[in-house]
């Protein structure tokens, strides 16, 4: 089926089941196809059915609900205030620039989206509504570096992307909304047989599609796409439809991987001790409809697997299958964002808090209200008998009360390791030890590490910034080495992660490993002398930014070449022949601390 | 306000995760020791083991009218409030729920150490203390999900609170202390942030969960989760009678706590083990002793033995290993091979 078909039955697959398979991610710019998607989805859903949008820097007072402070003051007696989520019960959910939401938010979406109620206690008060909400996240991030977080994409049935999609692309709709009303109401009564359920499973297992709760999701898919279709048996063309649009995006091994060695997972027959329920009820209730079975599927379970799977592989989206096949370390191909990303944020008004003092409410310093009406509270009765009677709270400016915070700037640390030539598998060793070890050290002040990578033609982030050492572990792992140096490719590109770090409020470094002999231009052509005036381009470029850098030369002998793109950048030049793990993490520390 | 009455998937239902379902027994057999951190994939059933075990634990006595759920059995332990009461009176008591308490990310500072109570300072200018989340916890279980993503400040908090069991108020001129004795549970995913080494060692075990791979096993999973939401009611009925039967094996193996025997044998060999690992401190070797004595007593073992041992050697000490970047083997691994070493079993 076409992308656009596929995009308006995602619409009217969600439409049908809003909570049931969580949300939508629709990646892509703004652009006429995601307003035609959106408008679509407002005219799929049942009439009456809240839409909310939700801005991705909303505070949780507004997401979850909190004190209601006005209402509170009128009636004497503390009154929540309803969050968006609970006002959207039973409806859908907009995020807007999802890609900038915190992991912090996401993991509070992620709870109400759990247990489809909010429970949170705020501020004095006790907030508990209902909230089952589908969720749509706006995605405009470019680049594997900024997109949802995957706490919050694992709770979502479809991940759509609509970057291949240009002005005249058309949605093109199959179901209307008459359909989707249809759809729900026999929801309910859709049964799924075991050998269906299989067919899911065993295609996720096989392209190692996500968690159990994505093959939850891409049979409540299925369940949906029957119901839409006015059956209440999951046939096999649901059982695809849900591989197609659930399971295909999520692929992380590559089809064609498995089918060279033995297929392992799906057992041709599962084994009959691997049954631990007990007594074999009668699955599916089915009250009533047993009238009109659909003609039973004379095929057996393995073909209808590989059937599954087989329209699953087709739908893999182009441009994942080929990084699948060529990654070695496919695992670090998947999108890692986790919370990275936030929004910009002035200074004095961040950090953690450190407490409440007395105090007027100027410059960064933002009165903290709550503290104040406590401060006033106590006072009520003894200021209400001197006054007029006229106000319901008096507060006197003895009473405010600001936040402070204190804060300790984060630091991130930029590795660009040379990978190029014969001795890159050396260099990279020494550095990826350097990154771990300083990774141990740093963790603990919640400092981070990225890598970036370059060899052959181009700069590649290895190691987007993080603290985890799992996932540093895993990404520097079977990193490959040989090819030319892209030393102006490598500048550009660590100034580019230190930008985005300091327009988080972080405070970047960056540590170039390199013997500083480039031979590859920008564009990406070989010649020494272009190369060596791009890098040295590049490098004035960093030195104008301002950011601190160390530039370790790691040629045998020190170069006049290097020392050039050193001073260009601006950077500590220190010549290290023969780095190692300990002694570069114990420069880099003493480097980092002078300043 | 506590434990919310929403139904709750039943314990017995959860698919496979032994090692984490056996982690969080033993806590609730023996809350000293300590907690259960739950770390791996997503969407493996951390949070519904958690609720689960809230759900499945017997009622416990409590003081009527304490707000921190005091227990009439242990005096020393008594809140001021009771201590003063109890001089005077013989505190009555009744049966109440175990305590599960969430802790949310986005829950304010003011929420989970309590507050000036608000509504009582507004309404009557009255100073009065409203307890919070701690005090709620207090003889149960607080669960943190995703609790490497938790702020600074609430981890120090907690560090503080768990190592001491009591919770001091100092704020708004408010000067409280109570007893906030409680079982931690975190669950989150070491991908998204490491957690604080001090965090780290408040809980006594932790244990690492897999997404299922094997195809029947996650084909049910996915049968149980969705038969649960289709209609509640009538599949935790269908899991009381093992339910009920894995409470009556808990109760069990507490009263059986105290009379099963620790041979020398079993001692000398937790030390053998924890000393080759180079453990810091003796909490690894407590936790570790702790934890196979509970697990003998739910089994309803006459002695400890090296099997019990084993089987908790790695929830007691994977997390409190050294930290060695250059090592590329998982802690799990090391916690392997150094029993192979020291016991050659």
């Amino acid at each position: 089926m076409s992308a656009e078909g596929d995009a308006a039955l995602v619409v009217s697959l969600f439409a049908v089941d809003p909570a049931g398979v969580g949300g939508v991610c629709l990646r892509s710019p703004v652009q006429p196809a995601r307003d035609q998607w959106l408008q679509f989805l407002r005219e799929s859903l049942p009439p009456g059915t809240p839409v909310r949008k939700l801005p991705f820097n909303i505070p949780d007072g507004r997401l979850l609900g909190g004190l209601d402070l006005v209402a509170t003051l009128k009636a004497n007696r503390p009154i929540a205030e309803r969050g968006v989520l609970a006002d959207a019960n039973g409806g859908v959910v907009i995020l807007t620039m999802a890609e900038r939401l915190t992991a912090q938010t996401a993991g509070r979406l992620n709870a109400v989206i759990d247990s489809g109620e909010i429970l949170m206690p705020r501020e004095g008060v006790t907030i508990s509504n209902p909230a089952r909400i589908g969720i749509v996240a706006l995605d405009e991030g470019i680049g594997p570096d900024e997109a949802v977080p995957v706490s919050l994409l694992d709770r979502f049935a479809f991940l759509v992307d609509l970057g291949g999609f240009n002005m005249r692309s058309e949605l093109i709709p199959e179901y209307e909304v008459e359909d989707v009303v249809a759809a729900r109401a026999l929801l309910p009564r859709v049964a799924i047989d075991d050998d269906m359920l299989q067919a899911i499973c065993a295609t996720a297992i096989s392209l190692g599609a996500g968690s159990p709760r994505v093959s939850l999701l891409a049979m409540r898919v299925a369940c949906a796409a029957a119901a839409l279709d006015g059956r209440t048996q999951v046939s096999e063309a649901d059982a695809v439809i849900a591989g197609r649009l659930v399971l295909a995006p999520r692929a992380t091994i590559a089809p064609q991987a498995r089918d060279s060695a033995e297929p392992p997972p799906p057992s041709p027959e599962p084994p009959p001790d691997q049954a631990p329920e007990p007594p074999a009820e009668p699955p599916p209730p089915d009250p009533g409809e047993s009238e009109q079975p659909d003609k039973p599927l004379e095929i057996d379970v393995q073909t209808l697997a590989d059937m599954v799977l087989t329209a699953t592989e087709a739908a893999i989206p182009a441009g994942l299958l080929a990084r699948l096949r060529s990654a070695a370390h496919e695992r670090a191909a998947r999108p890692s964002a986790a919370g990275r990303t936030g929004a910009f944020r002035s200074a004095g008004a961040r950090g953690r808090p450190s407490g409440i003092s007395a105090g007027a409410p100027k410059g960064s310093a933002r009165l903290n209200v709550i503290e104040t009406l406590r401060a006033a509270a106590p006072w009520q009765g003894l200021r209400g008998r001197a006054g007029s009677g006229e106000a319901r709270v008096r507060v006197s400016p003895e009473d405010f009360r600001v936040t402070r915070y204190k804060q300790r700037a984060q630091t991130l640390t930029i590795f660009a390791v040379d990978a190029s030539g014969s001795s890159a598998l050396n260099r990279l060793a020494e550095a990826k030890g350097a990154v771990e070890l300083l990774l141990a050290d740093c963790y603990v002040r919640r400092d981070q590490v990225a890598v970036i990578g370059f060899r052959g033609k181009s700069a590649e982030v290895l190691l987007p910034p993080t603290r985890s050492l799992v996932r540093a572990k895993r990404s520097l792992a079977g990193l490959p080495g040989g090819g030319g140096t892209p030393l102006a490719a490598a500048i550009d590109s660590a100034v580019a992660l230190a930008d985005l770090a300091r327009r988080r409020g972080d405070t970047p470094t960056i540590v170039m490993l390199t013997d500083g002999r480039a031979n590859v231009a920008r564009d990406g052509s070989p010649g020494r002398e272009r190369a060596h005036a791009n890098a040295l381009q590049a490098a004035r470029g960093l030195g104008v930014s301002g950011v601190a850098s160390l530039f370790v030369d790691t040629s045998p002998r020190p170069s006049e070449l290097a020392k050039a793109i050193a001073a260009g950048m601006r950077a500590e030049y220190i010549a290290l022949p023969f780095a190692n793990a300990r002694s570069l993490s114990a420069m880099v520390r003493a480097s980092t601390a002078r300043r | 306000m506590s434990s919310s009455p929403r139904p709750v998937f039943p314990f017995s239902a959860i698919v496979a995760q032994d090692e984490m379902k056996l982690a969080m027994i033993s806590s609730a057999v023996d809350p000293a020791i300590g907690g259960v951190l739950v770390f791996g994939d997503r969407g493996t059933g951390k949070s519904t083991a958690v609720r689960a075990l809230a759900a499945l634990l017997p009622p416990m006595h409590a003081v009527i009218g304490c707000r921190y759920a005091c227990d009439p059995a242990a005096l020393d332990a008594l809140c001021p409030e009771c201590q003063t009461r109890a001089e005077t009176e013989t505190l009555k008591h009744r049966l109440v729920p175990v305590p599960v308490v969430d802790m949310p990310l986005g829950v304010t500072e003011d929420r989970v150490v309590g507050a000036l109570d608000l509504e009582r300072a507004l309404s009557q200018g009255v100073k009065a203390f409203e307890p919070g989340l701690l005090a709620r916890a207090n003889r149960g279980f607080l669960y943190i999900d995703e609790v490497n993503l938790l702020e600074d400040h609430l981890v120090d908090l907690l560090i503080d609170v768990a190592a001491s069991g009591e919770n001091v108020v100092e704020r708004e001129g408010l000067s409280v202390r109570h007893p906030a004795r409680f079982v931690l549970i975190g669950s989150g995913n070491p991908e998204e942030g490491e957690l604080r080494p001090q965090l780290l060692d408040r809980f006594g075990l932790s244990v690492e969960v897999k997404t299922p791979m094997e195809l029947q096993q996650r084909m049910e999973v996915i049968k149980r989760r969705d038969e649960f939401e289709r209609d509640k009611g009538a599949f935790i009925a269908k899991w009381k009678k093992q339910d009920d039967a894995l409470r009556r094996k808990i109760i069990a193996g507490r009263r059986r706590l105290r009379e099963i025997k620790m041979p020398d044998s079993v001692l000398e060999r937790a030390t053998k083990l924890c000393m080759h690992l180079g453990t810091d401190g003796l909490r690894a070797e407590l936790t570790l002793i702790r934890a196979a004595r509970a697990i003998g007593s739910y089994e309803h073992a006459d002695e400890v033995d090296l099997s019990h041992l084993r089987r908790v050697a790695a929830p007691a000490l994977r997390h409190r290993l050294r930290r060695d970047p250059l090592d590329e083997s998982g802690s799990s691994v090391r916690v392997e091979r150094a029993i192979q070493e020291v016991w050659g079993a």
